[in-house]
């Protein structure tokens, strides 16, 4: 964790304890709590609909929660007034000021906080360098690209030395190439700025690349707080197993020797001696199936798909109402229709939900 | 080989301009069938009228009226009279003040109405057009009910004590531009209403992110984007308040005249119909001038803004 400058020290900086949100019948939040810390660069991760533009909001100040509180360095954040509070927001849509160019739209923050005029010029120049739009300050927003809009919004939020950066979806609306290129410098800018940060975004694969840690939200509750590679690894229920990547799941009954699927078989999983006789879920990556083995389940190849550097295999076994995913290193040995056998070891699975 | 090969090529490019020419010719007779009846309508009943006042401009009136077909510029030299200017700007006066005032009662309606929920918006609006639904005349007789020194007003304020004596307040420039205010307000507010309510209301809240008050938000980002609202809500109030007769007759009772109340007398009355033509043809330069400021400004701030 602690192999980059930007790393988190640890100090709750954010803390947020049971905050609820209704509108209407929607219970946008239910009983949310968690702490983001000091440095850290923090995603709000889940389905559209979960809640987590909700919380954004609550943060920057637009919304207020029915119940709960929220405080900032141990401050009293929801009885400050939206322009008071030092949490800045980048907008998904940026939000720039049309009818001021580059320039004027990164100084607006300073000016409202009565930064001299020299200063001002001072730190817009130097923001402009750092988000490499040097040479752009006199450009209108419309005659700007998407990834150049997107620095002109991140500048503006940054220039104030916020304690807190919100940043709301921010590299949805540019097209993959471009959101590599900035997956990099935000991860870049974050660690030479020091402001912690928090990424609201529906793309795992944006919240795994960018976050020290993530909250998996869905329902308005959030569902798990962790690293990216604990959160791959050990999902804590059956959302986060079947939202974050591609997963196996199957259901059965948890005996001494592993599930027993009915019509299947006894399938391999971690032993859990406590939940002998439960009713679980059990979960295991693509990668982490081998086919052709020895023993294991024998099925039939019904879909076979080539990625480049790796090969996705769809097996259908009996008694399974959805194909085993496998995912194999190269281009398989295996071709659509061929009988195959399918195994994994137990220690690479998780068993969720034990009822 | 160029012997055989030049007449075939000649004879494709003559067959792409004659395509062309014929989906041109074809453009051009679907464009006048939708846009004939409409051209006709302004060539019959604006162009033709326009050019009659404009052709009169240069004639004068006969001995018992009538017009005498005399080319002269008298009726300029005429309305250069100071008489004559001091009512048109007496005129441009009472429309700006009315417009002034629209603005500034137009704007905060306008802006609560596009910050109401979504269903009350559309009451709130229906409300605001409501009174166009009356006859314009009977309209402002009710204002003189109001106005009259034996009026609503003033019946309410001796009887309460306020004042000895009823005050004057028919037959008084501001009376005329109480009548025209609120004639015209609506006109106002709709345009008004449009552009705050295209407003992205994330421009605000971004405003308050960086450490804008209300106020700050408004000066700085409501007005100024939706400033081609103001303009056009401000001609279409001076505009029709420029021209009217109505409401100063009928309000300012013949004591304050305006340049409509004059032109109209100038046809009706006096029966010098060239220099009537004269005087509306000044106040048709005066709108074109407004219209042309306006169209100009407008484009100047659309161009910035555009997102």
């Amino acid at each position: 964790m602690s192999e980059h400058r930007g790393a988190p020290t640890g100090e709750p900086l954010v803390s947020i304890q049971s905050v609820s949100r209704r509108f209407g019948d929607v219970q946008a939040l239910e009983q949310v709590s968690l702490e983001i810390r000091q440095g850290e660069f923090f995603a709000l991760l889940g389905p559209s609909g979960c809640g987590k533009t909700t919380l954004l909001r609550i943060l920057a100040g637009f919304e207020h929660p029915d119940s709960g509180s929220v405080t900032l360095d141990g401050a009293d954040l929801l009885a400050m007034a939206p322009h008071r509070r030092p949490v800045n927001l980048m907008f998904q849509s940026y939000a720039l000021f049309p009818h001021m160019n580059v320039a004027k739209n990164i100084a607006y923050g300073l000016e409202r906080e009565g930064v001299p005029r020299r200063e001002i010029r001072e730190r817009v120049d130097e923001v402009l360098a750092t988000v490499g739009l040097t040479g752009l300050a006199r450009r209108r927003p419309h005659q700007l690209s998407g990834g150049q809009r997107q620095r002109v919004a991140l500048a503006r939020a940054i220039v104030k030395r916020p304690r807190l950066l919100l940043l709301d979806e921010p590299l949805s609306a540019l097209d993959k190439k471009v959101r590599a290129e900035m997956q990099l410098e935000l991860k870049r800018l974050q660690h030479e700025v020091g402001i912690t940060f928090v990424v609201v975004t529906h793309d795992q694969e944006e919240a795994m690349s960018l976050a020290d840690r993530i909250a998996v939200m869905s329902e308005g509750r959030v569902r798990q707080i962790d690293a990216p590679v604990p959160l791959y690894e050990r999902p804590a229920d059956l959302f986060v197993a079947d939202f974050i990547g591609a997963n196996n799941l199957i259901t059965g009954v948890v005996t001494t020797d592993g599930l027993r699927v009915p019509d299947v078989g006894v399938l391999p999983c971690p032993a859990a001696p406590d939940a002998v006789g439960a009713t679980a879920t059990l979960a295991v990556r693509p990668e982490r199936v081998r086919l052709g083995a020895d023993g294991g389940l024998v099925g039939v190849v019904r879909d076979v798909t080539f990625f480049g550097g790796t090969t996705r295999v769809a097996v259908d076994v009996t008694g399974l109402d959805r194909p085993l995913l496998a995912t194999v290193a190269g281009a398989a040995a295996v071709g659509l229709g061929d009988k195959t056998r399918v195994d994994w070891s137990g220690a690479d699975a998780v068993l969720l939900d034990r009822a | 080989m160029s012997s055989t090969l030049t007449p075939q090529r000649a004879a494709r490019t003559d067959v792409g301009p004659r395509g062309r020419r014929a989906a041109r010719r074809e453009r051009l007779a679907g464009r006048l069938a939708t846009l004939g009846p409409g051209l006709g309508y302004l060539v019959v009943f604006l162009l033709v009228p326009l050019a009659l006042v404009l052709s009169y401009t240069l004639f004068h009136r006969g001995r018992f009226g009538g017009i005498v077909y005399e080319a002269s510029t008298d009726n300029f030299t005429r309305v250069a009279d100071g008489l004559y200017l001091g009512v048109i700007w007496t005129s441009v006066k009472l429309a700006g003040l009315t417009t002034l005032l629209a603005l500034l009662l137009g704007y905060p309606t306008a802006y609560l109405i596009a910050r109401l929920p979504r269903r009350w918006r559309t009451v709130a609006l229906v409300l605001v057009v409501l009174p166009f639904w009356t006859n314009f005349l009977i309209r402002t007789y009710a204002w003189i009910i109001l106005l009259n020194s034996e009026g609503v007003i003033n019946r309410t304020l001796t009887g309460i004590g306020a004042i000895d004596r009823p005050l004057e307040l028919l037959y008084t420039p501001g009376a005329v531009v109480g009548g025209l205010l609120y004639a015209y307000l609506p006109l106002m507010v709709l345009p008004l209403y449009s552009a705050i309510e295209r407003l992205d209301p994330q421009l605000r809240e971004a405003s308050a992110n960086l450490g804008a008050r209300p106020a700050r938000t408004f000066w700085s980002v409501t007005l100024p984007l939706t400033l081609p609202g103001v303009l056009t809500g401000c001609v279409f109030v001076f505009v029709p308040s420029l021209g009217n007769f109505v409401v100063p007759e009928l309000l300012g009772g013949g004591r304050t005249v305006m340049v409509g109340n004059l032109i109209r007398d100038q046809f009706l009355k006096a029966r010098d119909w060239p220099f009537g033509s004269t005087l509306a043809l000044v106040v048709i330069a005066l709108l074109v001038l407004l219209l042309m400021a306006q169209a100009w400004a407008t484009r100047r701030l659309a161009g910035g803004n555009r997102a």
